[in-house]
């Protein structure tokens, strides 16, 4: 098999439909595009999150009807240090798809997704409790790992990994 | 955690409903979740799930590991499935590293993994039946558990915690005689399953205990991100051994069971019925089974054969890197989605170009499909909730990770 180069050059993913689709009704909201190992990720702009969702969900080509997971990746100390990883999946049409979202962490707050699918609900709070990146508009964003009264967020790469002791 | 949410105040001068606190101490929330149960009278008003109590952040020491490190912890999401979860986690990082699996090794892997679901299967029917008050359904189940669990044990010397698959193919050749007892084994389960379908499926109390019980429509299921038997119970037709077939799933032919009922009994028939086409996908396997090595020929992953190792200078060389500095995997990330009994297990794995993964998800099926309770219970009697948490077959260890 072996590993192909990755194409992360967004001019020559333009014309893949999720990336034209988004291209089409929201100019500014792509900025960057990756396609590795068969799997297609692209990069958005906060803002224009859950306006993208809603065009990739109701597009009637690409029906992302699902969303597969919402997770998040710490690269402390670089600088935006977070990116929100969404993964959406198309029933009809059977692939999955990656959103990410980077967030700086002195401002780690983004839109929820929990008005398109309900069920992004635990998976926003996972990601808040154990990164503290705020949903904004996420109707119960408690923590639901760890204990209520628990200091820190034990998945981000400054948090040791025996704890604080 | 659960000890610490704050019981929701409710306004006195309403006096109408209160709150019961179900678990996690409670013999039919499957482990240890705990519910907070609003109710009016006998009627559900409201369902606020609590999990957490199992959290071992096996993410954040995933990322302390050696990337051949992180499969024995895999086991111990999913106590009921690890060999699932292996595989889940193997074909990650086969993708990141972009190594190719010998045809034996993903033929014992589609067996042993439709083993693993049959054993799934069994512990789910054995409990859900218990819960509801059919006891006997349990006794049964737990026998052919029994069997299965002795198979994995012949393999890799466990009983659960399995480990058996390896970054590359297979931990070892399985032993002598294996094949022909898992043969044994599949050759009287179609039996054993009409065993339990006579106990339960025309049972005028069973049917009046599940059918028409915990509706869960096609629409709410997908909006509440539920997957596997839960999503195909709501009528939804997706099943990712067929859909995108991983580890070799393209060459077996099997039905994939879905109902439009969307109810408690409409799971429970097709949880029977993939135990059937398990079976019959195990047997495609162990027909079909290819000659050949069981682990990848990569070197610098898959560690030599003892024999080798003792008798070849690089066979060594390569033994000791890859014990004492793991072997580095190039910069990436993959989300490697597997059907689980349960539903979808995903694996997301970014990889900084070192030996240690730089981070591990997992996307349990448990902890999505937790979701769709509440739309299942609110309006209905406390008795349905048991009912309810057994058909949406959780595991709290896949759950809270």
């Amino acid at each position: 098999m072996g590993l192909q180069l990755a194409i992360t050059d967004l001019e020559q993913l333009k014309d893949r439909p999720e990336a034209a689709a988004l291209l089409a009704s929201h100019p500014a909201a792509v900025t960057a595009a990756k396609f590795d190992r068969n799997e297609l990720t692209l990069w958005l702009d906060r803002i224009a999150l859950r306006d993208a969702c809603l065009t990739l969900k109701n597009d009637p080509q690409l029906q992302y009807n699902a969303l597969a997971d919402i997770t998040c990746v710490d690269w402390y100390p670089r600088e935006p240090r977070f990116e929100v990883v969404y993964h959406l999946f198309s029933i009809p049409n059977k692939k999955y798809l990656r959103l990410k979202v980077k967030l700086s962490g002195d401002d780690a707050n983004i839109d929820s997704l929990t008005p398109i699918w309900p069920g992004a609900n635990f998976f926003e709070r996972e990601v808040f409790d154990l990164f503290g990146v705020r949903f904004d508009g996420h109707p119960n964003l408690i923590r639901i790992m760890m204990p209520e009264n628990w200091e820190g967020h034990p998945l981000r790469k400054d948090y040791p990994v025996e704890g604080y002791r | 955690m659960a000890h610490m949410t704050p019981t929701p105040v409710l306004d006195p001068s309403q006096d109408q409903t209160m709150i019961l606190n179900m678990g996690p101490q409670h013999p039919s929330t499957h482990g240890v979740l705990r519910l907070l149960l609003e109710v009016d009278g006998e009627t559900i008003v409201r369902v606020m799930p609590d999990i957490g109590y199992l959290h071992t952040g096996i993410e954040k020491t995933c990322e302390a590991k050696f990337y051949q490190q992180v499969v024995p912890m895999t086991d111990r999401i999913d106590y009921l499935c690890p060999m699932t979860n292996n595989l889940a986690y193997c074909l990650a990082v086969e993708k990141l590293l972009g190594i190719e699996i010998p045809p034996r090794a993903q033929w014992i892997r589609v067996m042993l993994n439709e083993l693993t679901r049959i054993n799934s299967h069994l512990v789910w029917l054995g409990t859900h039946a218990l819960d509801i008050g059919a006891m006997t359904v349990f006794l049964y189940c737990f026998r052919e558990r029994e069997d299965v669990l002795r198979l994995f044990e012949a393999v890799s010397g466990q009983r659960m915690m399995t480990s058996y698959f390896r970054i590359g193919g297979l931990a070892l050749e399985p032993p002598l005689g294996f094949f022909e007892r898992v043969k044994k084994f599949l050759g009287h389960f179609p039996g054993n399953i009409d065993e339990y379908e006579n106990l339960l499926t025309n049972n005028p109390i069973w049917v009046q205990r599940t059918k028409g019980v915990a509706y869960l429509s096609a629409e709410d299921a997908v909006a509440l991100c539920a997957t596997g038997p839960t999503l195909r119970g709501s009528g939804v037709d997706v099943d990712l051994r067929r859909d995108l077939p991983y580890t070799g799933y393209e060459n077996f032919k099997f039905n994939v069971p879905v109902s439009n009922d969307g109810d408690v009994y409409a799971r429970y028939m097709i949880r029977v019925a993939e135990l059937r086409e398990s079976q019959k996908i195990a047997m495609q396997a162990l027909e079909g089974m290819p000659e050949g090595p069981v682990k990848a020929d990569a070197p610098k992953v898959v560690l030599p054969d003892r024999e080798k190792m003792k008798t070849q200078m690089e066979a060594l060389i390569y033994h000791f890197k890859i014990v004492t500095e793991g072997f580095t995997v190039p910069e990436g990330e993959v989300y490697m989605p597997i059907e689980s009994p349960r539903g979808e297990m995903g694996y997301y794995v970014v990889s900084d170009g070192t030996a240690k993964p730089y981070r591990v998800h997992m996307r349990s099926p448990s902890f999505a499909n937790l979701q769709t309770l509440r739309k299942m219970c609110e309006g209905r009697l406390i008795a349905d909730v048991v009912a309810a948490i057994g058909s949406i077959d959780i595991v709290l260890g896949d759950c809270d990770r």
